[in-house]
């Protein structure tokens, strides 16, 4: 009868941990981590592939980021720096947690396992939060051209695909700006406005844009927003993972399941997957935000 | 075997939800086996298409009943056959079904461990792969048919879900079929790394491990690194076909009506799947090198030649086969510069390759050569290996 064992990987009979001294649960965690991390390099390359394509219409993360709550007026990137210092700290206190693992002092694992939990609560509110406002938008919000050909003021004959225009602060709506590629360098470096008999023609075609979603984006490329969603809602979807992680090691401390076992070895495990959710964090928002 | 009244129970437990690397192993064999004899009838029937084409055939007819009027083959279901044809094989046999069967059986064996790492683990990656594999061959009876762009699912066909016929719901449903499978690829993989690292046995150090289990390490490595970007691949396709993003999709006519989408590009698709697709190459054919290695070893009675050698050469091609996707994609128009770093890259794996074949040459040299079908495959595969190369 064929019959198998539970290995404990505490008892590694003989063989030894070489060549990485850490037990196989501890291992494989690591292994899945090298894994997920090349999902995000994949993601994050691909952003970085149409970033580049397109850097000259691309939105600047803090003309749309610049939102805090209960304060009005313009805070760029203020809140994201925010919630990324909260889930830094969120790394700092699982660290603590896993310290006091090792010394089996349970009621500093429970402590600091919950700060930790408080902290990924936090970080997926505000990620929420964050999202609300992207979907929302601006009050005034921005003019999509329709797709087609245009002769432009200037008398050159350009063909859009899409482009996004704002409303000239203060204009009241009768005056567009375009982030138009100049001839050289293939920099926004000035705006092409459209304005008078251009601008009716123009607006015949299009549509009026109020915040962004999978297909539209008031604040520029509707690439930027869909990789805003997909690579934030899978970070998102991580961090909530890790939180529901941490509740279950959590409950399981609180239980004393790992005093009877004898070592807290789990906290490590899901430390590990946290540390790495938080790293993840650095790299998007890096891309997102600041570059 | 008991035979009392708990052998209900004991049947589910030996054979079906079975821990045991052994049983694992088989359940990978028959599976893989049995997938890779429907990836067999399909080449045939779109073969016999391809040599006499829109000429009736009894066994299409008998194959295919409504799906081919009067034994013709239609043009859809011969893409659809086709693209089914070249996931089965290059996936569901050659990936899961060989490393499944043989690091299964082979690594606790020849490392001294009683099981794998992870029982409970081994057994859910055969689950997953079976339940994928039944998803795939669900998807030939949807309507539209299976999924019908190729095994390399290139967008626009795959990502337009009113392109052709089957980029419907096939195409859907082979998102969802490799999805699980790269979840059954991952818990497998995890098992052999860390059951090779952890399990070993007194004595063995990593330098005295068998070259078989050396090379079921470097695939299972390879497997962990490359599937997620072909996971990373398949997930941006679905919000493609699902949600109308437009990462693969730049502005695209249909029936003279234009689509809603812009900006993206097709050839994003490709980078991200040959970087699966060419680790995958390896992943088929390293556990065969290590395999080959034994046996030709044991075949001559002498020891391998150069097993550091062996080991080094195999550690180049798993790290070069990382840098050499480009040259999947020459005809997309990539910078020339770019094809010949890739062609660069691709060349430099000539180098680890000959050293092994250097070294299986000079193990079967002045060996006493035992002649059984096994060294005939082994130096079969040698040699094209070496005309290939």
């Amino acid at each position: 009868m064929s019959h198998t064992e539970e290995l404990d990987n505490k008892e590694l009979w003989g063989g030894g941990t070489s060549p990485f001294n850490a037990g196989y649960g501890k291992l494989m965690m690591w292994f899945f981590l090298m894994s997920d991390a090349l999902s995000f390099t994949g993601f994050l390359a691909a952003y970085g592939f149409y970033r580049h394509n397109f850097s000259a219409i691309w939105p600047s993360a803090e003309n749309v980021f610049t939102h805090f709550p209960f304060v009005h007026g313009h805070q760029p990137l203020i809140y994201v720096a925010l919630m990324t210092f909260i889930l830094i700290m969120s790394s700092v206190t699982m660290v603590l947690a896993v310290e006091a693992g090792q010394r089996m002092d349970k009621k500093k694992v429970i402590l600091w396992m919950f700060w930790t939990i408080i902290g990924g609560l936090i970080f997926v509110g505000s990620q929420a939060w964050e999202w609300y406002h992207f979907i929302h938008g601006t009050d005034i919000g921005a003019f999509e051209l329709g797709k087609g050909i245009y002769t432009l003021p200037d008398g050159t004959i350009e063909q859009t695909q899409g482009i996004i225009g704002r409303w000239k602060e203060g204009s009241n709506q009768t005056i567009l700006e375009l982030p138009w590629r100049s001839e050289v360098g293939n920099i926004a470096s000035e705006y092409l406005t459209l304005s008078g008999q251009a601008l009716t023609d123009a607006m015949a075609n299009g549509q009026a844009i109020h915040g962004a979603n999978l297909t539209h984006n008031e604040y520029g490329h509707p690439l930027f927003a869909d990789f805003f969603f997909f690579i934030t809602g899978f970070h998102g979807t991580h961090v909530f993972s890790g939180v529901v992680l941490n509740f279950i090691i959590f409950v399981n401390v609180i239980m004393g399941t790992y005093e009877k076992r004898g070592h807290y070895e789990m906290v490590e495990k899901v430390g590990l997957y946290w540390h790495f959710v938080d790293l993840v964090w650095v790299f998007v928002f890096t891309f997102f935000y600041l570059i | 075997m008991s035979t009392h009244h708990h052998h209900a129970k004991d049947f589910l437990f030996t054979y079906v939800f079975s821990q045991d690397h052994k049983m694992i192993s088989k359940q990978f064999l028959i599976t893989g086996f049995l997938m890779g004899f429907i990836g067999l009838i399909m080449s045939t029937l779109f073969r016999l298409q391809l040599g006499w084409p829109g000429e009736s055939f009894e066994v299409i007819d008998m194959f295919m009943g409504s799906w081919a009027e009067n034994g013709v083959m239609s043009p859809d279901r011969y893409l659809a056959l086709v693209t089914m044809h070249g996931t089965i094989m290059v996936f569901f046999l050659l990936t899961a079904g060989l490393s499944g069967t043989f690091s299964n059986l082979l690594i606790p064996l020849q490392i001294g461990a009683r099981d794998m790492a992870s029982g409970f683990l081994n057994m859910l990656s055969y689950w997953f792969f079976l339940i994928s594999s039944l998803i795939m061959l669900t998807s030939l009876f949807v309507e539209g048919g299976a999924a019908s762009s190729g095994w390399t699912i290139y967008p626009p066909l795959s990502a337009l879900p009113e392109a052709i016929p089957g980029s419907g719901t096939g195409m859907t449903l082979w998102l969802v079929s490799m999805t699980v499978f790269i979840a059954s690829s991952l818990l497998g993989s995890l098992n052999y790394i860390v059951t090779i690292f952890n399990l070993r046995t007194k004595g063995m150090t990593m330098t005295r491990m068998p070259l078989t289990i050396w090379a079921f390490l470097l695939t299972a490595i390879l497997g962990v690194l490359s599937f997620p970007v072909l996971l990373a691949a398949c997930l941006l396709l679905v919000f493609d076909r699902s949600f109308g993003t437009s990462f693969y999709l730049s502005d695209i006519y249909i029936g003279g009506q234009v689509l809603d989408h812009t900006g993206g590009s097709p050839i994003l698709f490709e980078h991200l799947f040959w970087f699966l697709g060419h680790p995958e190459v390896y992943i088929v054919l390293l556990p065969a090198l290590g395999i080959t290695s034994e046996i030709i070893s044991t075949m001559s009675r002498k020891p391998i030649f150069g097993y550091r050698a062996m080991i080094g050469s195999m550690m180049a091609i798993a790290f070069l086969s990382f840098i050499v996707w480009g040259h999947h994609m020459f005809l997309t128009g990539m910078n020339p510069f770019l094809g010949s770093v890739f062609t660069f890259t691709t060349l430099l794996i000539a180098i680890p390759s000959a050293v092994k074949v250097f070294n299986y040459i000079t193990t079967l040299w002045k060996g006493n050569i035992v002649f059984t079908p096994a060294t005939l495959f082994s130096v079969g595969l040698v040699s094209t290996f070496i005309s290939v190369v």
